[in-house]
């Protein structure tokens, strides 16, 4: 009884870690799929996010400072994207290693700049008394397993964001834009379709997103300058795995990269642990290089 | 309305369009001939913003557009049908009529379509909820025409619309382009391969030949068979 309660535990906490993948790795899937453009300063945009949600939850106090600090986060994280988006990545689109180095830069710029504004050793953000608690199961075969609320918290959260985000995509008129360009830049232009707005709302929707996950993942680690860093490699596997262009395919690849660390880690070591998983996704992309999902998109093609 | 003087245009190092002069009236309908490959759909394609002008300018409705981007130009009033009809395939049919109304201002909230595309082509009030790629290349066609209107556009430009598909709705697509132009009194410009069809609703044609306007005229005037020699292989 005791194995299945940790067993149930890991998957669990496997489920927390992969909601903060998932929120990281959509922006990545957006731009990706829709521009073509790798944003190596992605995971920077969720370091913003925690260091944004570190300064609310310090000078605003009260119940709903923390969700204060998730629209500040969100807010904070797109327009940074969006500034990013007009004076780097837009003078370099159809050159995506130039675009790859470029924001390489802005990363370390980025990462630097923190380092030098809150120092290099990490910040806590508490978590507010509402999240502090945990739900014990008392009864039935999991007894005796407890599940921190703000895992919790942070599985809800990811779930209402991607649901929010293709009720978006599926039902606006942005979102109907979105995918006409998606599937044909030009045809979609040669409509009226004003794509460097659409390219520009997408991307700091991403980072937007990205913010969030930042938010989030402030709530159970210390926000420290490098905290995107170690995020966005697993974030960059989940799009690959998941199918270019596919928010679901990212959906369900995030699912099963955490559910595999989580799992994996109960057995050996956390580095052993990422051995494997880089080995098993190089197996997986061998025989699905396309990942999971893949729809064809004539962005892709022309790339 | 529509005026490109000496426009040139290229691939590369090579020129596909040499100093086209070409003009397009309110309400007039333009035929444009030629072979395979003289750069017919370049041309079209540089009128629409698709590919760049290398000397010349283009104007529409009196103001120049040869450095604007295309979602500007079609805002102004164009719509355009491509070669190959650009339906998109994983869109819905009113997706994509509803994205016809992304160049106009008047439709832009509700993005209602107007009850005169289905009086057109009433064969796109039964499929609205299915895939555009799923509809046959004679649905496809008709709905590119009718994306194209939905904006109420002041000219429509049409590359090619009856290639490869079949004649009984080649017919339907030519009927519906002769009452597009006298109901709706929009201005054609249209590429074409059937000659007579090309000759019939046309007030002026040209014909091109290696990116080069050769001929120019009014088909009430002249005989298809003047522009034969520029046309056959």
């Amino acid at each position: 009884m005791g194995h299945l309660v940790v067993f149930a535990g890991q998957i669990f906490n496997g489920i927390s870690v992969a909601s903060i993948l998932l929120l990281t790795a959509l922006g990545l899937a957006l731009s990706f799929g829709l521009m073509n453009v790798i944003n190596m300063a992605h995971g920077e945009m969720l370091m913003v996010g925690g260091y944004i949600t570190y300064l609310t939850c310090r000078f605003v106090h009260g119940p709903g400072a923390f969700l204060l600090a998730l629209g500040f986060s969100f807010v904070g994280s797109a327009l940074l994207g969006a500034v990013l988006e007009v004076t780097v990545i837009r003078w370099l689109y159809g050159r995506p290693l130039d675009t790859l180095l470029a924001t390489w830069g802005v990363s370390l710029i980025l990462q630097q700049g923190a380092r030098s504004l809150f120092g290099a050793i990490g910040v806590d953000v508490v978590a507010p008394p509402w999240l502090s608690g945990s739900v014990a199961i008392g009864r039935g075969p999991l007894a005796g397993l407890t599940l921190p609320s703000v895992r919790i918290f942070i599985i809800v959260l990811t779930i209402v964001v991607f649901a929010l985000l293709l009720l978006f995509i599926a039902r606006s008129r942005a979102g109907l834009f979105l995918r006409a360009v998606h599937q044909d830049r030009e045809m979609a232009q040669a409509l009226g379709v004003n794509t460097r707005w659409v390219d520009l709302l997408v991307f700091a929707a991403g980072t937007g997103v990205a913010g969030l996950a930042g938010t989030a993942l402030a709530l159970i680690a210390p926000v420290t300058p490098t905290v995107g860093q170690s995020y966005v490699v697993y974030a960059f596997l989940v799009v690959i795995v998941g199918g270019l262009g596919s928010l679901l395919g990212t959906a369900l690849a995030a699912l099963l990269v955490g559910l595999f660390s989580a799992g994996v880690q109960m057995f050996t070591s956390v580095s052993l642990a990422d051995v494997l998983l880089l080995v098993l996704v190089v197996v997986f992309i061998q025989f699905r290089p396309r990942g999971i999902v893949f729809r064809r998109s004539r962005v892709m093609k022309e790339a | 309305m529509l005026s490109l003087k000496n426009v040139s245009a290229a691939y590369g190092k090579s020129r596909v369009l040499e100093t086209i002069n070409l003009s397009v009236a309110p309400g007039e309908s333009v035929s444009l001939l030629g072979r395979n490959g003289v750069g017919k759909t370049t041309l079209l394609r540089t009128i629409v913003g698709h590919h760049p002008v290398a000397s010349g300018s283009i104007a529409f409705l009196g103001e120049d557009v040869t450095r604007q981007p295309a979602y500007r130009r079609v805002r102004r009033g164009i719509g355009y049908v491509p070669q190959g009809r650009g339906i998109f395939p994983h869109l819905t049919v009113d997706e994509n009529l509803r994205l016809g109304a992304a160049a106009s201002r008047k439709l832009k909230r509700n993005g209602t379509i107007p009850s005169y595309i289905f009086e057109l082509f009433p064969v796109l009030r039964q499929v609205g909820q299915r895939k555009g790629g799923v509809l046959s290349g004679g649905e496809q066609q008709q709905l590119a025409i009718a994306r194209a209107l939905v904006s109420q556009p002041r000219l429509l430009i049409l590359d090619e619309p009856t290639e490869g598909i079949q004649p009984s709705i080649v017919q339907q697509i030519e009927e519906s382009l002769r009452e597009i132009r006298t109901r709706l009194k929009v201005a054609i410009l249209l590429v074409e391969q059937y000659l007579d069809f090309a000759w019939s609703i046309a007030d002026r044609f040209y014909v091109m030949r290696r990116g080069q306007i050769a001929l120019e005229g009014n088909p009430r005037e002249s005989d298809p068979s003047s522009v034969h020699h520029l046309l056959s292989v």
